[in-house]
C-alpha cells in the first residue's frame, strides 16, 4: 500500500514537473515577454529594467527555477489583460469551475448509475435501449455542440433557463448538464457491464438460492461489487470534467477557469495561461492520487498487491 | 435433355424461412455504420464532384437561407413598446410595426415574413456569409478524413514501435515508456493541445501532429499487452532458435498476431481524434478559416442561434455525432468478433 502510494505521489510531481516544462519553453518559444507588457513609448531602459525584473537577462535555467520557485509559492507573476496578480485572477474564477465540475460529476452519477443497474437488470427490454441510446449520444456529440443545442432548445425557444452567464441559480443546470452526459454515459456503460457479469456470477445464483428478494440481490450483491469499475474511472473522471469545462465553459459564458484559460490564451496573456495550466494540472493530479487511494482502500487486492 | 428433379422444389413458406434466414444473418453485421462511414469516406473523396457549391465562397445577397424544407415560423410577432433583447423573434416594436401595418397597436399580433423559405438551391440552407451548408459539410468531411488517416498513420505507427519495443525488451525501455504514457494519461491535454497549436502556429501539421501525441499512447498500451503474452510463445522461440533477426521476429511475427486488437481500438481512436479535432476547431485552434472543418462551422453557426439561425449549426453537429457513433458501433462490433477479451477494459 505505501509503495503504491509513493509510486502515485512521485508520478504526480514528475507529471506537474513535465507540464511545467512544456509551459515554460512555450512561453519562451512564443517570444520576448517584454512585447506584450511594454508598447511603443517604451524606452531602453525600461526594456532592460523590465527584463532584470523578470530575470530575462539571465540563462534559461535560472529563469525556468525562478519560474519554479514562484509558482510553488503561488506567484505566478502579473497578468497582462487583468492587470494584477496572477493568482488573485485564479482564486476569484476557481469556485465556478469547481462547482460547475461537482454539479456535473454529480448528475453522471445520478443519471449513469441507477441507468446502468436498470439496463442490466432489464437486458434487452425497451428501458436498456433507451439507456442504450442516452450512452450512445453521450459518447458520440461532441459536448460544445450538445451544449449549443440545449441552449437552443431550452434558452432560446421554451425560455426555462437563462441562455449563458451565471447570474440565477438555474444558470449552471445547461453546462452542468452538457459536461456531465458523457460521464453519465460512461458510467452506465461501465455500470452495466459489471452489472451484467456479477449478476450472472456463482455468489449470486447462491444467494437467489437461499431466497433472498431479487431488489437484494441487486442492491446488495450486485451493486456493492459493480461499483468497483466506475470508481477506478472516477479519477478520469473527475480529472477531465475539469478540461471539459474549457469547451463548455466557452460555450455557456460561464465565468470559470476554463474560459480563463481560453481567454488568456487568445490574448497572449503567458503568465495568466501558464497559472492556469499549472491550477489545471495540480487539480487533475491531486484528484488522480485521491481516487487511487480510495480505490486502493475499497478493492483490498491493490491494496495488498 | 433431361433433367432428373431429386430435391424438392421450396415451397413458397420455405423461401421465406430462407429470406428470415438471411435477414438474420444480415442484422448480426454493422450495416448502418458501414454504411454511414462510406458516405462520409466517400464524400471526402469526391468533395469538388459532388458538392453543389463553392464550399468557401459565399453570396452576401443569399445568406441565412433555410434548408428546403424549413419556412421559418417567425411569421407571427406581438407588438411590443420596445425590443429590448435582440433575437426575441416572437416580438417586434412598434415602430417597425407600424411600417408594416400603419393600424398596428402594441399587444397585436403581426404577420410577418421577414425572410425566404428554404429553397432546392440550398438542400441544408446558408450560413451568415451565404455559404451552401452541404457543400461545406461535404467539404468538411474531406478534412476529417484527412485528420483521421494521417493522425492514425503517424500516431498508430509510433505507438506500435513503442508497444512492440517495451514489450520485448522490458526492463528500464519499458518503464520508461509506461510511465510516459502515464504522465501522458494525466494531464490536461486538451489544454496543453490548444496552447501547443496557438503558440507553434495554427496550421494543419502543427494541428495533426498534437493530434497524433494525444493518440499513441492507447495503441502503445495496447500492443505492449499483446507482446507479453505472445513473446513466450512456441512459434517464436522457434524463429529465435532458427535464428531471425529480433526485428524480424518483432515486425514479421509478432506484430501480425496484434494487428486484430489494433483494428478495434484504431476503430474506436478514429472516432476520439474527430471529436477532437472538432473541438479544437470550435476553439478557434483547428485548420485555419475558411476551409471548412465540422467543428469550426458549429462555431461560426452558434452566434446566429439565437436569431432562429439554428441549420448552420445543427447539421455540421449531426455529421461529427452520426460519424461518431457509426465509428463506436463498428468499433464495438469488432471487439466483440474479432477479440472479445478487450471487452473487459473499456
Amino acid at each position: 500500500m505505501q509503495k503504491f502510494l509513493a509510486r502515485r505521489i512521485v508520478l504526480a510531481f514528475v507529471t506537474l514537473l513535465s507540464v511545467s516544462v512544456i509551459i515554460f519553453i512555450l512561453g519562451r518559444v512564443s517570444g520576448d515577454p517584454r512585447h506584450i507588457y511594454l508598447d511603443d513609448y517604451s524606452t531602453q531602459e525600461d526594456w532592460d529594467r523590465m527584463g532584470e525584473v523578470l530575470g530575462l537577462d539571465k540563462p534559461y535555467w535560472q529563469q525556468y527555477g525562478l519560474f519554479v520557485s514562484g509558482a510553488v509559492r503561488g506567484d505566478f507573476g502579473r497578468s497582462v489583460k487583468e492587470g494584477r496578480p496572477v493568482m488573485d485572477v485564479i482564486l476569484e474564477r476557481a469556485p465556478a469551475t469547481l462547482l460547475l465540475g461537482f454539479v456535473a460529476f454529480s448528475i453522471s452519477l445520478l443519471v449513469g448509475v441507477p441507468l446502468g443497474i436498470l439496463s442490466a437488470v432489464t437486458r434487452g427490454a425497451i428501458l436498456d435501449r433507451f439507456g442504450k441510446m442516452v450512452a450512445l449520444i453521450g459518447q458520440s456529440a461532441p459536448p460544445f455542440w450538445l451544449g449549443i443545442m440545449l441552449m437552443f432548445l431550452f434558452a432560446v425557444k421554451l425560455r426555462w433557463v437563462p441562455p449563458y452567464g451565471r447570474e440565477d441559480w438555474n444558470s449552471i443546470l445547461l453546462p452542468a448538464i452538457t459536461l456531465g452526459w458523457y460521464y453519465a454515459a460512461a458510467n452506465l456503460r461501465l455500470i452495466r457491464s459489471a452489472m451484467l457479469d456479477v449478476l450472472d456470477s456463482e455468489y449470486v445464483k447462491l444467494a437467489r438460492a437461499k431466497g433472498v428478494s431479487n431488489t437484494g440481490v441487486i442492491l446488495k450483491h450486485g451493486l456493492r461489487n459493480a461499483l468497483i469499475p466506475p470508481l477506478t474511472f472516477a479519477g478520469v473522471t473527475l480529472g477531465a470534467l475539469v478540461t471539459g469545462s474549457l469547451v463548455v465553459e466557452t460555450v455557456f459564458a460561464w465565468p470559470g477557469l476554463g474560459r480563463l484559460a481560453v481567454d488568456a490564451l487568445f490574448a497572449f496573456d503567458y503568465p495568466l495561461l501558464q497559472g492556469v495550466v499549472i491550477t489545471f494540472t495540480l487539480m487533475y493530479v491531486t484528484v488522480a492520487v485521491l481516487v487511487d487511494v480510495l480505490y486502493a482502500y475499497v478493492d483490498p487486492r491493490i491494496r495488498y498487491a | 435433355m433431361a433433367v432428373e428433379i431429386t430435391g424438392i422444389a421450396p415451397s413458397p413458406a420455405g423461401r421465406l424461412t430462407q429470406l428470415n434466414g438471411i435477414y438474420r444473418k444480415l442484422r448480426r453485421l454493422p450495416i448502418i455504420p458501414v454504411v454511414i462511414l462510406t458516405v462520409v469516406v466517400l464524400s471526402g473523396l469526391t468533395a469538388p464532384l459532388i458538392s453543389p457549391h463553392d464550399p468557401e465562397k459565399g453570396n452576401l445577397q443569399e445568406r441565412h437561407i433555410p434548408p428546403f424544407w424549413y419556412s421559418p415560423e417567425y411569421g407571427i410577432k406581438t407588438v411590443v413598446d420596445r425590443v429590448t433583447i435582440d433575437g426575441r423573434l416572437t416580438q417586434i416594436d412598434l415602430r417597425k410595426a407600424k411600417k408594416v401595418d400603419p393600424e398596428a397597436e402594441l399587444g397585436d399580433k403581426l404577420e410577418i415574413l421577414t425572410k425566404p423559405g428554404g429553397s432546392a438551391r440550398y438542400i441544408l440552407g446558408s450560413d451568415s456569409l451565404g455559404r451552401d451548408v452541404l457543400s461545406r459539410i461535404i467539404y468538411g468531411a474531406r478534412i476529417s478524413v484527412i485528420v483521421a488517416v494521417v493522425t492514425l498513420g503517424i500516431g498508430g505507427t509510433f505507438g506500435v514501435v513503442v508497444g512492440l519495443a517495451a514489450g520485448w525488451y522490458g526492463g528500464w525501455v519499458d518503464e520508461v515508456l509506461m510511465r510516459l504514457v502515464d504522465i501522458k494519461l494525466s494531464i490536461p491535454l486538451i489544454l496543453i493541445a490548444l496552447v501547443l497549436v496557438i503558440t507553434l502556429g495554427q496550421s494543419f501539421g502543427v494541428i495533426l501532429t498534437v493530434l497524433a501525441i494525444f493518440i499513441w499512447p492507447r495503441f502503445a498500451r495496447q500492443v505492449r499487452g499483446e507482446v507479453l503474452q505472445l513473446k513466450h510463445s512456441d512459434y517464436v522461440a522457434l524463429a529465435k532458435i532458427s535464428g531471425a533477426s529480433t526485428a524480424r521476429i518483432m515486425f514479421i511475427h509478432i506484430f501480425p498476431g496484434t494487428i486484430n486488437t489494433l483494428i478495434v481500438v484504431a476503430t474506436l481512436q478514429v472516432g476520439i481524434v474527430i471529436l477532437l479535432e472538432s473541438t479544437l476547431s470550435f476553439l478557434g485552434a483547428g485548420v485555419p478559416p475558411p476551409t471548412p472543418a465540422w467543428g469550426s462551422m458549429i462555431a461560426e453557426g452558434r452566434d446566429k442561434l439565437a436569431g432562429g439561425i439554428w441549420w448552420s449549426s445543427t447539421f455540421p453537429g449531426l455529421a461529427i455525432m452520426m460519424t461518431v457513433v457509426a465509428l463506436n458501433l463498428l468499433g464495438d462490433w469488432l471487439r466483440d468478433t474479432l477479440d472479445p477479451r478487450l471487452r473487459q477494459m473499456e
